[in-house]
């Protein structure tokens, strides 16, 4: 499986990634190559600066230093918008999602938007057959169905965060950047969402950001250490359970990598519901 | 057009469809000038603000975009029209649709003012624009009479056949129709993809670029349209009355409008119709009984209207219910 996806070809690639608020300097020389059709995640403790990469890669915010290219393409210079374009496509740690609208609705928008009927005013919203079916998939697949005609803002949280992905998904992405798609979803809920990231077309590339050790390794086939800032290596799920310094930095401690899952659970989750009240 | 077969595409078309309400509030409207010809002034006034705000719910009901600068769009169209009738030709349809072309550019123009920063920053920035076009019309009184306003506007019959008469029914239709004409356009953008997009950066902007919306061009296309309807507005008072004024860029147009936004609640294109109703109405009847204070009864109700909810107030039966209706 590694083999396979290093030998593939890059679709996303970072080269020396600076960035910097004021005296802080929170993603340091990182260069990072995503394969086609990867599994790979991006882990390391709080504060190692993964979402800060995240954005850099999105173009929420715009690199101090370095280059990134998609698919061949510079792109450093994009708005976020354009990246969507170009087929890069991120879920957010903490939901963003569009309150006022419901289930159907946001889909429908965010298909249109796709299909490029997001600038049509003439016609009703839904008009389209094809939007209209595929977002009746999409809700179906994302267990959204029943509560498609309510509003978004009164959701349960975990139908939420199904919510979060299906955005995502519906922009058909070619690369999709996950920042902790399960974070703060009840273990009850979590099967759900895993089996629908691990159904995904296998030419999509993830970038998968996890606290979860659990799914990262019943996931991702490559694997990137942050820390700091910076890289601190990259290799198969096997090379970086055995890595000593790994364990030393990403744990604190000693310990065997496969205790970390439900540790890390529990805090991915106290992070969602301190972010929930934001 | 194909059948509607799924259920998810009837819940989407189901939003556009018509309310029952809309088309007897719109035989009401028609039937009134009739009905009280001796009201017929006051309706026409009522069309052309409830046609101004409507304007500025594109802008801040759909969009999420603040603005205090509205009447500069509002002012312009009025101008343009009563110049165009003064210098160029009498007909109202042809000096509308120039007063819109003339303040739809003015919005594009100004557009680029409002796609950055907070929502202080852009209160600001329309406020500013707004106080620039008063303080030109005031200064550039070779061509629009400055604080004397414009004098002398005469307009044609419209259709070539119907009169601008006195007791303002001919104008009470024309702002009317007018005011149906981009209720039915407006109806479609916010219920079309387009109209989508805007809700969804009021409702999260930084999803909104997430999802490939781009952000920037919304908020221009929005912001240009809303000007050239609130352009509309603004002719269809100047033709209206045969008059144009430096009042028509003052500050308190800009506050008024979103004053009547505020009382009929943003976001649902009525809004402004509502507000503009129960604005000329408290008006009308205030200021005949008391025409010194009647800004203080309106402020009593503003205050009255915000602190206890709007949806309180117009469901008189939740009044001594506990709970829920908070």
């Amino acid at each position: 499986m590694s083999t396979s996806a290093t030998s593939a070809e890059t679709v996303l690639s970072a080269r020396g990634l600076v960035m910097r608020f004021g005296g802080i300097t929170a993603t340091n020389d990182v260069t990072l190559d995503l394969k086609k059709g990867a599994r790979h995640a991006l882990i390391g403790p709080n504060g190692a600066g993964k979402t800060t990469l995240i954005n850099l890669l999105t173009g929420v915010l715009e690199p101090t230093a370095g280059t990134i290219t998609l698919e061949g393409r510079d792109i450093t210079q994009l708005a976020p918008h354009q990246r969507v374009h170009r087929g890069m496509v991120r879920t957010f740690q903490i939901n963003q999602l569009f309150d006022s609208m419901t289930p159907l609705e946001t889909l429908a928008l965010v298909v249109s938007q796709h299909r490029g009927l997001g600038a049509k005013w003439w016609q009703a919203l839904g008009r389209n057959k094809d939007v209209a079916e595929r977002c009746e998939r999409l809700l179906e697949q994302f267990h959204l169905a029943s509560v498609m005609d309510q509003p978004t803002r009164v959701l349960a949280y975990g139908k939420r965060r199904l919510l979060e992905i299906a955005i995502a998904l519906a922009c058909e992405p070619r690369v999709l950047l996950l920042d902790e798609p399960v974070a703060g979803v009840p273990a009850g809920e979590r099967e759900e969402l895993l089996a629908t990231v691990g159904a995904l077309p296998a030419d999509v590339s993830v970038l998968l950001i996890e606290h979860d050790m659990d799914l990262v390794f019943s996931f991702a086939t490559r694997m990137t250490v942050l820390v700091n800032g910076t890289v601190l290596t990259e290799g198969s799920p096997q090379e970086i359970s055995n890595d000593q310094r790994v364990k030393a930095v990403y744990l604190g401690h000693g310990d065997e990598m496969q205790d970390a899952g439900p540790f890390a659970a529990s805090r991915a989750q106290e992070d969602t519901e301190a972010g929930s009240h934001v | 057009m194909s059948a509607v077969t799924s259920p998810a595409q009837q819940s989407l078309l189901r939003a556009s469809r018509w309310k029952p309400w809309e088309p007897v509030l719109w035989l009401i409207a028609f039937v009134a000038p009739v009905a009280v010809p001796t009201h017929a002034a006051l309706i026409n006034e009522i069309a052309i603000v409830a046609l101004f705000a409507m304007s500025l719910d594109l802008v801040l009901g759909y969009t999420g975009i603040v603005s205090l600068g509205h009447a500069a769009f509002f002012g312009m169209g009025a101008y343009t029209a009563a110049l165009f009738a003064k210098h160029v030709m009498p007909d109202p349809l042809v000096g509308l649709a120039v007063g819109i072309a003339v303040s739809t550019l003015l919005g594009a123009l100004c557009s680029a003012t409002i796609l950055r920063g907070s929502d202080l920053t852009r209160l600001m920035v329309t406020l500013g624009v707004g106080l620039i076009l008063l303080e030109l019309a005031n200064k550039l009184d070779w061509l629009t009479g400055g604080a004397d306003g414009l004098q002398g506007v005469v307009i044609g019959p419209l259709l070539g056949s119907f009169a601008f008469d006195l007791d303002g029914r001919t104008a009470s239709y024309y702002s009317l129709v007018a005011l149906l004409v981009f209720m039915l356009l407006s109806r479609r953008l916010v219920h079309s993809p387009l109209g989508a997009t805007l809700k969804a950066i009021r409702d999260n902007r930084l999803r909104a670029m997430a999802i490939g919306i781009p952000v920037s061009a919304r908020l221009a296309i929005v912001y240009t349209v809303a000007a050239g309807m609130a352009g509309a507005a603004g002719a269809l008072l100047a033709q209206t009355t045969g008059f144009a004024s430096l009042d028509l860029f003052e500050f308190h147009r800009s506050a008024d409008v979103m004053l009547m936004l505020v009382v009929g609640g943003t976001g649902w294109l009525y809004g402004g119709v509502a507000g503009a109703i129960v604005f000329k109405l408290m008006q009308d009847t205030l200021s005949a009984i008391t025409p010194q204070y009647w800004t203080f009864w309106l402020g009593l109700f503003l205050v009255v209207l915000v602190l206890a909810g709007r949806d309180r107030i117009v469901r008189p039966w939740t009044w001594w219910r506990k709970g829920g209706a908070r």
